[in-house]
């Protein structure tokens, strides 16, 4: 598929365009925000209402009064930030936060960079680490008594941080858990703690089916994420299916890391982009202070995508015959 | 008499050091996390300057080109370490708010940038007056970054209460919402200067 | 007046007098500045000893005492009454925070209850672990430490198994970092008695 074969004009035009691939994304998240509802029940779809209609006015407003731009709004791109956002917050986060959060992904974002395709990082993790960042306490407040696993770990133990659930994640980092506390097809089914859309792993999955038979992501970046995330989980010592269906790595791995603008553009470039995502997760949640670390690795490897499309440039066609004479 | 008024008002609009020439960023991005100690630091900074500024017009003419700009260094790291000995001694709270940028102001690029652009080619009424723009200038952009950081941070402005702490963002008291205030500070001072 | 041109003895005179009048007029003002330089310090260290310990009527920095728990030195600073132990301010620190070096000035009773204490040095992140000064003498459940004994209250946080202190929400890291603290300043309280005791 490297090779570009163009005949003379007339082409036939295959009906694909950045819509259509949008709605695609959309689709495909669709799973995952089912058991998000179904999980969290209706705060989980306030929070979504609001992130999504955040994120669009946004976008409406700053094309409309500040780029003079015309409406953008039809392409999805704000639709799925909206729906990324909300699958990366808590679903007890007040909604006034939730529209801040939407605004920084949009404003800052993206709009700041000129819009679709011109942004550097994922606008819906700037959101979300603006978030983290800005409330600490509030973006890592959990809803209490969500899953059965759950409730018996809680109800067992005092917790200090009072009426406030924590993540799998943050036991694993504090070491007072094991595996055999977890029942992995709970988790698989999204029966945990966590935000919104990072608790159904199989729903994620499903969405995963979904964008590959359409074509419309390449199996490199999701895969190369999980496999080398599970690969220095177990390498460090970790438990590498833990490490996979705990926190937002699914998620991580199949939405975010996978957005056109943002990641690199040819195949051996996502490999090494997603090989190094998994590894920067699995050293922050390892040895960092915060719990969770894909957000800030997908963030960080989104910086260098300029820098790996640089390096993996495709040979241009006689380009190498070139180099070799010259 | 007209000349004077734009060598002072050339440092605090047209050449703004934070928002137009974009030096200092260090000091600029490093103690603005209120309103107080943006105000504080540029003060700080002003006084440096404005002293080098005047001490190395004087001496202009008795430093050969060459050795220029150590002379000018240990000038400026001089006026810096009396600052913050004087600190020391007699302001203590200023101390342990802005303790370790004190002595960052000898590397803050404005001093050495005024005292090679300026001072060294004009009189010492000049340069005391490019001094107290920069100066005012400095302080100005300081005080604004420090603001703006402080009421989206905390609530607060100077330390009073215009909305809850709990609705502040925190971002905007760290490191990262520096650059963010500041590329957006920057963003709207350039626009205004264009329309005006 | 004409520029001087750059040779040899001409720049070496310039920077030369540069630097001894610039090296004069520092060597002055630190003369005159030194002296409020030091009482401001010890009147730093003095206040925050009177804030936390008990009235005394010795002067506890002569009699003051020092031990090394993990690595970390613990300044005993006894207060004395009419000839009797009435408390102390231990002053101690821990690397265990979240960023950088956590000091802290705490003040006990001479049966080793808490009367107050002090965060002198920290660098934790704003908004979370910054909280430690207000935090501790929180009366909300059970967040305070102040009038509580570390002889017979668990000085770690209710997260770890044991622990009977509340945490500050999201700054566990630098919670446990400060109960440490304490717990090693009632340590080195504990060993100074003993020393004095054994001493008699």
């Amino acid at each position: 598929m490297n090779k570009l074969t163009i005949s003379l004009s007339p082409h036939i035009h295959s009906g694909d365009s950045i819509n259509r691939r949008m709605w695609n994304v959309v689709i495909a998240l669709l799973p995952a925000l089912a058991v998000a509802l179904w999980t969290f029940g209706l705060p989980a779809l306030w929070v979504t209402l609001v992130s999504v209609g955040s994120c669009l006015l946004a976008e409406w407003l700053i094309a409309r009064f500040l780029l003079h731009k015309p409406c953008t709004l039809s392409n999805g791109s704000a639709l799925i930030t909206g729906l990324l956002l909300a699958f990366n917050l808590p679903s007890i986060l007040p909604l006034w936060m939730v529209a801040i959060g939407a605004i920084v992904a949009i404003g800052i974002g993206k709009m700041s960079f000129g819009g679709l395709g011109c942004n550097i990082w994922n606008p819906a993790l700037v959101g979300r680490v603006f978030l983290l960042i800005s409330f600490p306490a509030a973006m890592t407040t959990w809803p209490t008594g969500v899953s059965s696993a759950f409730n018996g770990f809680t109800g067992a133990s005092t917790q200090s941080d009072a009426d406030t659930g924590a993540t799998l994640l943050t036991h694993l980092n504090s070491g007072d858990v094991s595996m055999a506390d977890y029942n992995v097809l709970d988790m698989a089914i999204g029966q945990m703690n966590g935000s919104l859309g990072e608790v159904g792993a199989f729903a994620i999955l499903i969405g995963l089916a979904y964008l590959l038979i359409t074509r419309t992501i390449t199996w490199h970046i999701p895969v190369s994420i999980l496999a080398s995330a599970a690969l220095f989980s177990w390498a460090f010592g970790g438990n590498p299916v833990l490490d996979l269906l705990a926190g937002g790595l699914m998620l991580g791995a199949v939405f975010m890391a996978t957005d056109y603008v943002t990641s690199p553009m040819t195949h051996s470039g996502q490999l090494l982009f997603g090989f190094m995502i998994g590894l920067i997760t699995i050293i922050i949640r390892k040895y960092g202070a915060y719990p969770e670390g894909v957000s800030f690795a997908i963030l960080l490897m989104n910086s260098f995508v300029p820098l790996i499309n640089r390096y993996f440039r495709p040979a241009i066609f006689g380009e190498k015959e070139r180099r070799q004479t010259a | 008499m007209k000349n004077y008024w734009k060598i002072l008002y050339n440092g605090i609009v047209p050449s703004n050091p934070v928002f137009v020439l974009l030096l200092g960023m260090c000091a600029t991005l490093g103690t603005t996390s209120s309103a107080y100690n943006g105000m504080m630091m540029g003060i700080a900074t002003a006084a440096v300057l404005l002293c080098s500024n005047v001490v190395i017009s004087l001496v202009k003419n008795l430093v050969p080109d060459k050795v220029r700009i150590p002379a000018f260094i240990v000038i400026i790291a001089s006026f810096v370490t009396v600052l913050q000995l004087v600190v020391n001694a007699w302001l203590p709270s200023l101390n342990a708010s802005l303790g370790i940028f004190i002595p960052l102001i000898v590397v803050n690029c404005i001093l050495l940038g005024r005292a090679e652009a300026f001072a060294s080619k004009n009189g010492v009424f000049a340069s005391f007056l490019d001094g107290l723009g920069t100066g005012i200038g400095f302080t100005l952009a300081l005080v604004l970054l420090g603001g703006t950081r402080e009421i989206l941070g905390t609530g607060k402005i100077f330390g009073a209460e215009i909305f809850p702490e709990d609705y502040g963002m925190l971002l905007f008291v760290l490191a990262p919402g520096a650059f963010i205030a500041l590329g957006y500070l920057i963003a709207i001072v350039n626009k205004l200067r264009k329309t005006c | 007046m004409k520029k001087l041109a750059s040779t040899l003895p001409n720049m070496i005179l310039s920077l030369g007098a540069v630097t001894i009048i610039a090296g004069s007029i520092l060597g002055s003002v630190y003369t005159v500045t030194k002296e409020p330089i030091a009482r401001q310090e010890a009147a730093q260290q003095q206040q925050a000893i009177a804030d936390v310990a008990p009235s005394f009527d010795n002067n506890p920095e002569s009699d003051k005492w020092e031990t090394t728990i993990d690595g970390n030195t613990f300044t005993v600073y006894p207060a004395y009454k009419d000839g009797k132990l009435a408390g102390a301010a231990v002053k101690g620190s821990t690397m265990n925070g979240f960023a950088g070096e956590i000091v802290v000035m705490c003040g006990f009773e001479a049966d080793g209850t808490v009367k107050d204490y002090r965060v002198l040095r920290q660098a934790e992140t704003p908004g979370l672990g910054t909280k430690m000064e207000a935090w501790f003498r929180d009366p909300t459940g059970a967040r305070s430490v102040i009038g509580k004994n570390p002889e017979n209250t668990s000085f770690n946080v209710t997260k770890d198994s044991g622990g009977q202190i509340d945490g500050i929400t999201a700054a566990t890291i630098s919670s446990r970092a400060f109960l440490e603290t304490m717990r090693n300043a009632f340590e080195a309280f504990k060993s100074y008695k003993n020393s004095e005791s054994s001493k008699k």
